[in-house]
């Protein structure tokens, strides 16, 4: 089997494995909707709303992805997936790379959502060169959150109390995430005056992060799910 | 097993000459901080925080980069010998402990010459999450497994601390140039220092380097010694177990 | 001297920090060193 056949069967049984659960459709999905809707009760304010919007709609992102990766792990390790594997000398960074894939399809519908709700909720009103840029926003930064979240979930993955600790380890991480896709997405909505042009240098940013954390990963996983 | 007695101590006399020295260097620090150098023409007595403040963040960043370097010789040596990965969990805790303590005098003095104890500014915001990111490293490093597993986990993420950091920096500088809206007394502002003054602050550094080794040579061995009781530890639960099992 | 008390803070924290840190490590070690054998501390 060649890498990119690996990369595909692993992240579609990921897939399937969540389509047969549904966990991200019946409860992360919900989740990230009643957060967007206590940031509404939080910050009680139209004003405020439609302009901190780009910022709790990653913020959401954040939190939600958090219990993505946590169960894209629980899975692997509760029957020893990983293991399996691991001992049938599979590809290590194939693995890497096709659960990152899994991830990214299910945080980018995620995202999708989130930035409906905005939508709806919010009163956010992007033009069509906004809508295209929050396009590229999320692919952007989907990328790189889909790496580090693989890496970070592998990294605690099968030990007790990893639960708790993930946020710990994955939240400073994607920090230049939160920032470069809120400021992008900021741009995109035209948030507290934003034009559109400005928000091109931090989809590069999202871009640098996706890439050194897709390369890091790829070198890192093989020897974290090693011996 | 021989035993040890009760004078056992993870000391050796080539530390305890290194003790010796580090405490004397540390009643000069004090008395040269406080009373003998003189006070700044800008900053007035508030440099004398500077004496304490600039020395830790130095410990910490050179605990940090000798993480690194010990979990990436850990990762490329064939060996894979553990002592690494315990100079590096030792030399990350003494890290964390000197960076919080860098926060707090930073803070203080920032309250004095800003007025106000946090700014947003890259540097500090990065100081931050280097801490953060620390304690993370040390709480996997309690996550318990084997003690290769240890070594793996937190060698990794010793050397994704490295990639992390530099762009959490670079990210906060983005945004705060961009997003200038408090103008700040500029925190690089050049402190005039006569020769006292640096003669304090390099003794500081030093004082603080020879603390650091100090510090890193004692933990490393309670970290040996930690393991090897756990291990033992476990053996001794599997052995009593296995004694109930045969008296029944 | 101007601002002592936060400098006297600074400098308490600091120093007091670091000695219950080196407490905390020395008296560990004489602990665990108590159940140990000396073939098990390769520095003795």
């Amino acid at each position: 089997m060649t890498r990119g056949s690996v990369v595909r069967a692993v992240a579609r049984k990921d897939l399937a494995v969540e389509m047969g659960s549904r966990v991200v459709i019946n409860q992360v999905a919900p989740f990230a909707l009643v957060v967007m809707v206590m940031f509404a009760f939080a910050l009680d304010n139209e004003g405020i709303l439609s302009r901190v919007a780009p910022g709790l709609v990653w913020l959401a992102t954040l939190f939600s992805m958090l219990v993505v990766v946590q169960r894209s792990f629980a899975v692997e390790s509760a029957d020893g997936a990983l293991d399996a594997l691991r001992v049938a000398g599979v590809d290590p960074v194939a693995i890497f790379l096709g659960k990152s894939v899994a991830l990214m399809v299910q945080l980018f519908a995620l995202e999708v959502l989130l930035v409906c709700t905005a939508f709806v909720l919010y009163g956010v009103e992007p033009s069509p060169a906004g809508w295209a840029e929050a396009f590229v926003t999320m692919v952007a930064a989907t990328v790189g959150l889909g790496f580090v979240g693989t890496l970070y979930g592998g990294l605690a993955a099968g030990a007790r109390g990893r639960e708790t600790l993930l946020p710990l380890l994955l939240l400073p991480v994607v920090a230049p995430v939160l920032i470069g896709a809120t400021r992008a997405t900021e741009a995109a909505f035209g948030s507290g005056g934003a034009s559109v042009s400005e928000g091109w240098p931090w989809i590069g940013l999202l871009a640098v992060f996706a890439v050194l954390f897709g390369a890091a990963g790829s070198a890192a996983f093989g020897p974290l799910v090693d011996e | 097993m021989t035993p040890t007695g009760a004078h056992a101590t993870t000391g050796t006399p080539a530390t305890r000459r290194l003790g010796l020295v580090v405490c004397v260097l540390l009643v000069l620090l004090v008395l040269s901080g406080l009373w003998w150098s003189a006070e700044d023409v800008v900053q007035g007595s508030t440099v004398r925080i500077m004496y304490v403040h600039v020395p830790s963040i130095w410990v910490a960043y050179m605990a940090f980069a000798l993480t690194a370097v010990c979990s990436g010789a850990y990762l490329s040596r064939g060996t894979r010998s553990v002592a690494w990965d315990r100079v590096a969990g030792a030399s990350a805790e003494i890290g964390v402990l000197f960076v919080a303590v860098s926060l707090v005098t930073g803070s203080l003095w920032g309250r004095l010459t800003w007025g106000t104890y946090w700014v947003w500014d890259a540097r500090l915001t990065s100081t931050a999450f280097l801490f953060i990111t620390y304690v993370g490293y040390l709480a996997v490093r309690r996550l318990g497994g084997t003690l290769r597993q240890r070594a793996r986990r937190s060698a990794v993420l010793a050397l994704l601390a490295v990639l992390e950091i530099p762009l959490v920096h670079f990210s906060v500088e983005l945004w705060r140039s961009l997003h200038q809206e408090a103008s700040v007394a500029n925190p690089n502002a050049k402190v005039e220092m006569d020769g006292l003054m640096l003669f304090t602050l390099m003794l500081g550094l030093a004082t603080f380097t020879a603390l650091f080794v100090w510090l890193v040579l004692h933990r490393q061995r309670v970290i040996l010694l930690e393991d090897t009781v756990a291990d033992r530890g476990l053996d001794e639960a599997i052995a009593s177990r296995r004694d109930e099992a045969g008296a029944r | 001297m101007e601002h002592a008390s936060f400098i006297i803070a600074s400098y308490v924290l600091t120093f007091g920090s670091i000695a219950a840190y080196a407490a905390w490590v020395v008296r560990r070690g004489r602990g665990l060193a108590r159940r140990a054998s000396r073939e098990e501390m390769p520095w003795t």
